[in-house]
């Protein structure tokens, strides 16, 4: 039925869309190549003499090493604690029976739906109230309340989907309850649960609001927050292809997991969308 | 905050008939105490801020003048509302929302259908469609402040600009900051649209063909209708989160040139200003605002949420 010449117009249109999602990445990624000075003089997208020099700079930099350690850390913490506290919601929700669980899903719903920075000002407040103020903490229970929703919902609508019987058959076969659960129920569940878990790193590792507005040093200041507050080697010059070296080193891990786990995270993001 | 029309699977009750009464409670406990460290969570971070935001907003209360804070009622919320500069930062937002929202669903829609219908390169499509979701809000900023910029920029001598400089005025500035929230959030779209067409039954688009429908026919009469929850959703959360646009703000024009958010307003009111009893109150009127708009879509149209799952 499909003809030639449409054929060729959804290849053009794949082309297309090549061209506009890779694009700004590798205008980043050009300019963080280029030399400090070249900006300004040379405006073409490709750099003149390509360099590693802006990449040296930013290891050297203590603000973006130490925002680089920070991210990783917090973002690693907040997303082990969250799809943890989340699978146990999402188990209970698809297994068990009890009131409230209608309940739990609009509450988390709520949440997604929540304009963060309306309730940054009160955390300020409360944080710097109990020395939660620019310390790891401080970040990662926000992060792991923002990022709950969106794992509890995913998770839930993957765990119903779970033939939960299996684990009764096998225990008829002679498996201990415990057998059961790890040998059938575990790595049925695995791949849901490393999904909610990519989601919620992305989700942590993206956010600014918190990080701009409950840091004040290196102690526990994010990457995005600062990229907006670096500087460069000079405080006297524009670190635009420095700040570009920094976003490509922290972009490098993204479009790595993106690559490889590609259909878990479509997955993820639909799931619930898609019944059956 | 919202009625939510969930209908979740109903759980495999383990509950024989026989055992009711010991093992449901059993069950009831296990699934309450499951839900708590979840739950204490979400409510030390949204419920108490809420509440303390509620009550420190009736207010005048500066943190640098801890001493001169007192209760002045709903005048915070009086000062806020007849500002001509809150409503020219609701305009903004309001304009920001409306536009990117509507530039995403269509072009989302066409990346939809490309991935639904591609015959070449399908996988590779979808993992570039994915890219920009996966890229930092902040990087995205400043790639697209780059390539705008006078300096370092390459869009003005690539079209031929001269010093065109988009960045000192209002609606060159808003052009430049839609595009780049239209870049990042283009894929959620899409994808929960291409969810959406999965759904469409691929007999009613045939029967239509051989009844003689063009092409324009059958996706205005079949495959639109048939994906009406799946718009929805998606433009729901995406007005949300539109509304609440801060990250490219902040680093494209810091709220210069009459580009000032309300989540904007509310960050610096609050923060840079550490005039907390104002920033309170307009960080309430902009919760409200959100309960009003997450209000009228599931009402109005009927949105069905058991079909959707947070995300931001």
């Amino acid at each position: 039925m499909e003809s030639t010449r449409s054929k060729w117009l959804w290849i053009l249109a794949s082309l297309l869309i090549l061209v506009w999602t890779v694009f700004p990445i590798l205008w980043i990624v050009m300019l963080s190549f280029k030399q400090p000075g070249e900006v300004g003089n040379q405006k073409g997208f490709f750099p003149k003499d390509w360099t590693w020099e802006n990449y040296r700079t930013v290891f050297k930099t203590d603000l973006f090493t130490s925002a680089l350690v920070n991210s990783i850390g917090i973002s690693v913490i907040a997303t082990f604690v969250g799809v943890v506290f989340a699978t146990l919601v999402a188990y209970a929700i698809a297994r068990l029976e009890f009131p409230g669980k209608k309940l739990i899903l609009s509450f988390a719903l709520a949440i997604a739906m929540f304009p963060v920075v309306s309730l940054v000002g009160p955390l300020f407040n409360l944080w710097r109230d109990i020395g939660l103020y620019d310390t790891w903490p401080g970040l990662i229970i926000p992060y792991i309340s923002f990022a709950l929703p969106l794992a509890i919902w995913t998770l839930s609508a993957f765990f119903r989907e779970i033939p939960w019987e299996m684990e009764q058959a096998a225990q008829v076969d002679g498996a201990t309850t415990w057998q059961a659960f790890r040998k059938v129920i575990v790595p049925l569940a695995a791949p849901g649960v490393f999904t909610a878990a990519i989601l919620t790193f992305f989700f942590c590792w993206n956010d600014f609001v918190f990080g701009i507005s409950l840091t004040s040093s290196d102690q526990a200041r994010p990457v995005p927050a600062a990229l907006a507050f670096f500087t460069g080697a000079s405080q006297f010059e524009q670190p635009t292809t420095a700040i570009c070296a920094a976003a490509v080193v922290v972009t490098v891990p993204v479009v790595v997991i993106v690559l490889a786990f590609q259909r878990r995270i479509v997955a993820g993001l639909t799931s619930g969308a898609v019944k059956g | 905050m919202t009625a939510v029309h969930s209908a979740p699977a109903p759980g495999q009750s383990r509950a024989g008939r026989a055992e009711i009464s010991d093992r449901s409670r059993a069950e009831r406990r296990l699934g309450l105490l499951l839900s708590a460290p979840a739950v204490l969570v979400m409510l030390l971070v949204t419920a108490y801020p809420l509440i303390n935001a509620l009550y420190l907003s009736l207010f005048s209360y500066r943190i640098t003048a801890p001493d001169d804070k007192r209760f002045v009622g709903l005048a915070n919320y009086w000062t806020a509302l007849s500002d001509p500069l809150f409503w020219q930062d609701v305009f903004t937002t309001f304009f920001i929302t409306f536009v990117t929202v509507a530039v995403e669903l269509v072009i989302g829609f066409g990346l939809a259908m490309v991935m639904h219908r591609a015959l070449f390169a399908r996988r590779t499509v979808r993992t570039a469609i994915l890219l920009p979701y996966g890229i930092v809000t902040v990087i995205s900023a400043f790639a697209w402040r780059y390539a705008f910029d006078l300096q370092s920029g390459f869009v003005n001598s690539w079209f031929g600009l001269g010093d065109y400089a988009w960045f000192s005025g209002r609606w060159s500035s808003l052009f430049v900051i839609i595009l780049s929230e239209i870049w990042k959030t283009t894929p959620f779209v899409s994808l929960l649209l291409l969810a959406g067409l999965a759904q469409v039954p691929r007999d009613l688009g045939e029967a239509a063909t051989v009844d003689g429908a063009t092409a324009w026919q059958r996706l205005r009469r079949v495959t639109i209708p048939n994906m009406k929850a799946a718009i929805l959703v998606a433009v729901l959360f995406r007005t949300l989160d539109a509304w609440r646009i801060f990250d490219n703000v902040f680093i494209m024009t810091a709220g210069q040139q009459k580009t000032e958010t309300l989540s904007f307003l509310t960050y610096r009111q609050t923060i840079t200003r550490t005039a907390i009893g104002l920033g309170d109150a307009v960080g309430v009127l902009l919760f409200l605002s959100v309960v009003l708009i997450a209000f009228v879509f599931i009402r109005g149209f009927r949105v069905d949420l058991s079909q959707v799952r947070g995300d931001r």
